[in-house]
């Protein structure tokens, strides 16, 4: 029993020193040569999002994506080169708050701008950390006005909450859809509670008929057959699903089960759901959702993103993704049209760049949108595609 | 009179070293603090470290508190995060309210401490009373349950206030708070936009009070009960000790220091939901009790602290990656070598002292 023990104990320690050995050798992320002519400067970004647990897939699409546009951008030699690091924090604050001061820790006296973080709740807790610190802040992501709500550091790459469910009535207005509507939504999400509230009082505004309206308490939900009875009783000929893809696949499958079939009307968080394992497809034939982002777009930039993507990641990019690759670009973009950045610390940067933003004159080019504007607020201003899925794929309307 | 007077040499020792063994932890503690102190004002303590004082602390609360209940009482709890959530969300509430009626930081932190604390405490009786008056598993299946349950009644709740006064309701839809109120937590979205009142000084002294409450009441009468409840139930009605009232009284002690730990918590950050006090976070300081030993609050505090630091500390190395895979390995290693008979026999030869004694310090 005694040697048991002690071979477990020593099994377990051999385990710990071989991970550190495998690991040790890998470099930490892409580091850009911080050679070059001393017009060169070098600006260090620190990344915030979960690559662990429940919200990891999302975190580590916007990590991704990033990477793939530090890469491009180191690659120009261009006036700016981007230090990208990545730190994880599991999609809850009081980590995201210990990863953003680990990132002040790994910049130093470098100057520091903040691409993050993923998640809503995490973000709002950095982001007034941020804004006491004076760190410029970009999310690819977090999508509650909360966010920016009284910081004039911190900007989104993605629309707000309230501003897609605005946006969904309104198309659905304009495109006569929809007598009737069912909105299904989790009420334990910020992004879904905040789009379908906005919805639902938009809808009402501009005299959408919403019939029905069922929630359902987290994304690890399996069963979707009580709100979606609830939709088909009430007669509910469209079903807006401010969700993400994985409940909303199991609303798809289940509803065809049932043999109801209304219009289903997705938000960006439905991006995604064609590249899922095992997913059958048919299922989403004639669904539209709103995306900034589509990967089977035809554009030069997205092609060769997509492909870059998926020969080292193996899967399709999303919006994710894709916000994140923008931001990288709004970032260099925006450094680039600085006077006299060499000589600036973070707070000088941070500062700049947050009058650049809201100076009205700054726009960027980017994956999910051109001309893409930012308010006062930190809101972004872009357009709002609204695709259907045909055949596979995406098809813009 | 006579009675007491005989084997009060016995007595006199055994209390002495109960007595001993609160002071040592005092002095770690203290120690730990101003040692930490002396490090933030010479400027050695980095940033990432800096911004874990608070959240440590309050795990070490939470840590000491559910030993309590766990090491002390014997009963197994599985919903503490409940507690703390109660703690935190009131806690915020409280210190929003009180955000003209009190200017002064200090004191309106502490005032939503104790509120906190009488949150946990609350919830602590509402699940106690029923359930501490039966015998078997039962606390750990409800305490499991009561976590879930807060967690889902925080998701839907929305308190707010505004001139016609304090409004809570489930749900949105019958929220009206009018466009000048501040609106404090927005069901799934959590509190956001709360003030940042906790300071690591207020962590050390709620750490302070956990011991000298937990401490005092391990130590006395009522302690012995307990810890008699714990060893044999039959034995202890035998002699007359009241089953339901000292279980309770562990119990609610254990909830309302979780809830003043949880305020603290939900005080040292701007955004908080509920989300956050989940199972997971249960088990989490779970795991700190039981690695640093039940019964033992020294075990509790020092597991609590190094166990909380380690993940964050990883993230320096290139292993970052790999983080929470080297510190899914420490905790088993650490589970290993505790329990290593001969790693034991080599302690008690180092520390003779050592050998025999129970662990209650």
């Amino acid at each position: 029993m005694k040697k048991k023990n002690l071979a477990a104990l020593l099994m377990a320690g051999v385990m710990c020193v071989s991970l550190l050995a495998a690991c040790s050798p890998k470099e930490q992320s892409s580091q850009p040569p911080s050679q070059g002519g001393s017009d060169v400067v070098t600006i260090k970004v620190g990344g915030i999002g979960p690559i662990t647990g429940d919200n990891a897939q999302y975190g580590t699409a916007t990590q991704w994506g990033a990477e793939i546009a530090v890469e491009e951008i180191n690659a120009l030699n261009g006036p700016i080169k981007l230090d990208f690091k990545y730190e994880d924090d599991t999609g809850v604050a009081d980590t995201a708050v210990a990863a953003y001061n680990s990132l002040k820790d790994w910049a130093k006296d470098a100057p520091l701008v903040i691409y993050g973080c993923t998640t809503t709740a995490p973000c709002v807790a950095v982001a007034s950390e941020t804004y006491a610190d004076r760190y410029f802040q970009l999310t690819p992501s977090a999508s509650s006005p909360d966010v920016t709500n009284g910081k004039d550091n911190v900007f989104q790459m993605c629309f707000t909450d309230p501003g897609q469910g605005n946006a969904a009535a309104e198309y659905l207005k304009s495109a006569g859809l929809g007598t009737k509507i069912g909105v299904i939504y989790n009420n334990g999400s910020s992004y879904s509670t905040g789009i379908a509230d906005a919805f639902i009082a938009k809808a009402k505004e501009i005299g959408l008929e919403v019939v029905a309206t069922s929630t359902y308490p987290e994304d690890t939900t399996t069963d979707y057959t009580v709100q979606l009875n609830a939709c088909k009783d009430a007669g509910a000929d469209l079903v807006f699903l401010p969700i993400y893809y994985t409940p909303a696949s199991l609303i798809l499958a289940q509803a065809k089960q049932m043999n109801y079939a209304p219009t289903f009307f997705g938000g960006d968080g439905m991006d995604g759901m064609l590249d899922m394992d095992g997913f059958d497809k048919s299922l989403a034939e004639g669904l539209l959702l709103m995306t900034p982002f589509n990967a089977s777009g035809t554009d030069e930039r997205t092609k060769t993103f997509v492909e870059t993507y998926q020969a080292a990641h193996n899967i399709l990019p999303n919006q994710f993704a894709a916000d994140g690759y923008d931001c990288m670009y709004a970032i260099y973009e925006a450094c680039c049209q600085i006077d006299g950045i060499a000589d600036m610390d973070s707070a000088q940067l941070c500062d700049a760049l947050s009058a650049l933003f809201t100076g009205g004159d700054f726009s960027v080019d980017g994956l999910t949108g051109t001309g893409m504007k930012w308010l006062t607020t930190g809101e972004i201003s872009k357009a709002p595609v609204v695709v259907k899925v045909e055949n596979g794929g995406y098809v813009t309307q | 009179m006579e009675k007491k007077l005989t084997g009060s040499t016995l007595n006199q020792r055994k209390l002495s070293r109960a007595a001993l063994n609160g002071f040592i932890n005092y002095g770690i503690v203290i120690a730990a603090y101003l040692l930490i102190q002396y490090l933030l004002s010479a400027g050695k303590v980095s940033n990432s470290l800096q911004s874990l004082l608070v959240p440590t602390c309050c795990y070490i609360v939470m840590a000491v508190s559910l030993n309590l209940t766990v090491g002390i009482l014997g009963e197994l709890s599985l919903g503490h995060a409940g507690f703390m959530s109660l703690g935190a969300f009131t806690g915020i509430t409280v210190s929003i309210l009180l955000q003209n009626a009190i200017p002064m930081t200090p004191v309106r932190l502490a005032v939503s401490m104790i509120a906190g604390a009488a949150a946990g405490a609350l919830g602590g009786v509402i699940v106690g009373v029923p359930v501490l008056r039966l015998q078997g598993d039962y606390l750990a299946i409800v305490t499991l349950a009561f976590g879930q349950i807060i967690q889902n009644i925080i998701m839907v709740l929305y308190v707010g206030v505004d001139e016609n006064g304090f409004h809570i309701t489930a749900g949105s839809g019958r929220f009206d708070i009018s466009a000048d109120g501040t609106t404090i937590i927005k069901g799934p979205m959590g509190a956001v936009g709360v003030t940042k009142l906790a300071s690591f000084t207020a962590g050390f002294v709620l750490i302070l009070v956990t011991l000298l409450v937990v401490q005092n009441l391990v130590n006395s009468r009522s302690g012995r009960a307990i810890m008699a409840l714990r060893d044999n139930r039959i034995a202890a009605e035998s002699v007359g000790i009241n089953v339901i009232k000292y279980k309770l009284m562990a119990f609610v002690t254990s909830a309302a220091l979780a809830g003043a730990a949880g305020a603290l918590f939900g005080l040292n950050y701007s955004s908080t939901v509920a989300s956050k006090f989940s199972f997971n976070t249960s088990i989490q300081v779970l795991v700190f009790v039981v690695l640093g030993g039940l019964g033992s609050i020294r075990g509790s505090i020092i597991a609590a602290a190094l166990l909380y630091v380690l993940p964050e500390q990883l993230r320096q190395f290139n292993i970052a990656d790999y983080r929470m895979l080297v510190y899914a390995v420490v905790l088993i290693l650490v589970m290993l070598v505790t329990n290593n008979a001969q790693l034991k026999a080599l302690v008690g030869r180092v520390l003779p002292k050592r050998k025999g004694v129970a662990g209650n310090g």
